[in-house]
């Protein structure tokens, strides 16, 4: 320790002092401020720059899952317009045929009508045609048999509802 | 590496006692040794003069490349004169009516035939004036202060002239100084603190660096094994810490928080007593390691001149230069270590308030 303390040479620790304070001094002003600024910039930098492909990278997936949904979407509006189309078609087709089924039906059903009118009509004309000539025949049988025109009339009458015309 | 490390000093012992037994003249070697060890004394030391290196002519000592330095002394008044008037020791030098010697690398004031008086213990009891010389520290710390200073501002002008990206020598230093921001500086210090210590971090890392590798250089220099420059580091440590700390910090010294009271009060002189021991562990730890990196690698290289042989004196070789790579490394890591240690007491005394739970 005393060879130590005898070492010690105060003119030194002066010297020191003064290079080293006056070195930590000048180097702050001239180098070590502008070189951590320069580096910590450009590390800012190289961050920011870093953050904003990031961002450029998920707005480009963004962009991407956009797109893809809207082809989704477009695919299934166009499925959507084909299905309703065929859909369409069908119902067309089948209002049609119901259609033209209800038209033949009701075209049958007045020619049946019309049938069954001409028919009574032509009943009704027979009926009376077959009268008169019953009549007719009746009246030139019966000329010479009966006396009596009443009587005759009555016998045939009576005939007649025997006679069942619409068998 | 170890093994070859042993092996080597094996071999080492065995050559020494070899040649031990063949001494053609004990004598003779015995004032080699003695001659290299004051060789290495007088290296550790700092000097008033610089020069490559010495060699005897018959009785006289010749220097190679001697440059005196600056003498700078306070006695009632600035005198200043080259160490050169010294004559390394043998002219008394005039300066008014008084009479400056050197002698073992310190002056003194003497009579004008430069008498040193001894006590007992034959420690010269002259009077010392107040030495502000410039000697061979001052002036390594110089050139290394202006070496830095040089570089540094070009690499923060690199950057201006270069969009921001480092260029030449430049590149070298820039991932270093990002290794003392982001693996000391902030680990220790925490990232809302540690800008306010940057300079300081910085500058001591290099400094003591360069500092340490110069020492290496066969310039004989030693600036870190100096225990008054590691002194004044630690200290300028010392009061950065002291000065800058918060609450937190003084509350954890005078008045723990979160123990009983008896505690307290038996805490408060350690803890003072740690305010001291931390920086001076600093200084020490710097001053001991490169000293004794000095010592041994100079010791290696004279046993070199002892064996004079060539199997002894290429396996001391050998070792020296094993000793000079790790030396190498030795230098990066004291200065990462006083860096280091540095940071971690400004993080204590930044430290912000937090929970007794954890």
């Amino acid at each position: 320790m005393e060879k130590l303390l005898g070492e010690f040479s105060f003119g030194l620790f002066i010297w020191q002092t003064v290079i080293v304070t006056a070195l930590i001094l000048l180097l702050r002003k001239f180098a070590w401020k502008p070189i951590l600024n320069t580096i910590n910039d450009r590390e800012e930098g190289i961050r920011s720059a870093m953050a904003s492909a990031e961002e450029a990278r998920q707005e480009m997936q963004n962009l991407q899952a956009d797109n893809e949904r809207i082809l989704k979407e477009a695919r299934a509006q166009r499925d959507g317009l084909l299905k309703e189309a065929r859909e369409l078609r069908q119902k067309m087709i089948d209002d049609a045929k119901e259609e033209a089924k209800a038209q033949s039906e009701q075209l049958l059903a007045q020619a049946k009508e019309a049938i069954e009118g001409e028919k009574q009509i032509a009943i009704t004309s027979l009926k009376n045609e077959v009268a008169d000539l019953s009549l007719q025949i009746a009246e030139s049988l019966t000329k010479e048999q009966l006396s009596s025109d009443k009587k005759q009339t009555e016998l045939v009458q009576k005939l007649l509802k025997e006679v069942d015309l619409k068998a | 590496m170890r093994h070859l490390l042993n092996f080597l000093f094996a071999l080492f012992f065995a050559v020494n006692a070899f040649a031990t037994d063949s001494v053609k003249d004990s004598k003779k070697e015995g004032s080699l040794k003695e001659e290299i060890k004051a060789y290495v004394q007088h290296h550790l030391k700092d000097s008033h003069d610089f020069y490559l290196g010495s060699y005897k002519e018959g009785d006289k000592k010749k220097y190679i490349g001697y440059v005196g330095l600056p003498v700078i002394l306070w006695d009632n008044g600035l005198t200043a004169f080259s160490s050169a008037k010294f004559k390394h020791g043998k002219a008394v030098v005039q300066k008014g009516s008084t009479f400056y010697k050197l002698y073992h690398g310190k002056i003194y004031k003497t009579d004008a035939a430069g008498t040193i008086v001894y006590d007992d213990a034959h420690h010269p009891t002259n009077e010392k004036p107040l030495d502000l010389s410039m000697t061979k520290s001052v002036i390594t710390m110089l050139f290394t202060a202006l070496l830095m200073f040089f570089l540094f501002r070009a690499l923060a002008r690199s950057y201006a002239q270069n969009g921001n990206i480092a260029s030449g020598i430049g590149r070298f230093f820039e991932p270093i100084i990002l290794y003392v921001r982001d693996d000391i500086a902030i680990p220790n210090i925490g990232k809302k603190h540690h800008g306010r210590y940057m300079s300081f971090l910085l500058t001591v890392f290099f400094f003591v660096w360069f500092l340490n590798l110069l020492g290496l250089t066969p310039l004989g220099i030693n600036v870190t094994g100096n225990i008054a420059v590691t002194f004044g580091l630690a200290l300028l440590t010392f009061l950065l810490t002291n000065l800058t700390a918060n609450k937190n910090y003084w509350a954890h010294i005078f008045w723990m928080p979160g123990v009983p009271i008896p505690m307290k009060i038996l805490l408060m002189p350690i803890e003072l007593l740690g305010v001291i021991i931390k920086p001076f562990s600093l200084l020490i730890r710097l001053y001991a390691n490169m000293q004794a990196g000095h010592i041994v690698l100079m010791s290696l290289i004279g046993l070199m001149f002892i064996f004079n042989n060539w199997l002894g004196s290429s396996l001391s070789f050998l070792l020296a230069f094993a000793i000079s790579l790790i030396e190498l490394l030795v230098a990066a890591l004291q200065a990462y270590i006083f860096t280091m240690l540095s940071a971690l007491y400004f993080g204590f005394a930044v430290e912000e308030h937090h929970d007794e739970a954890h």
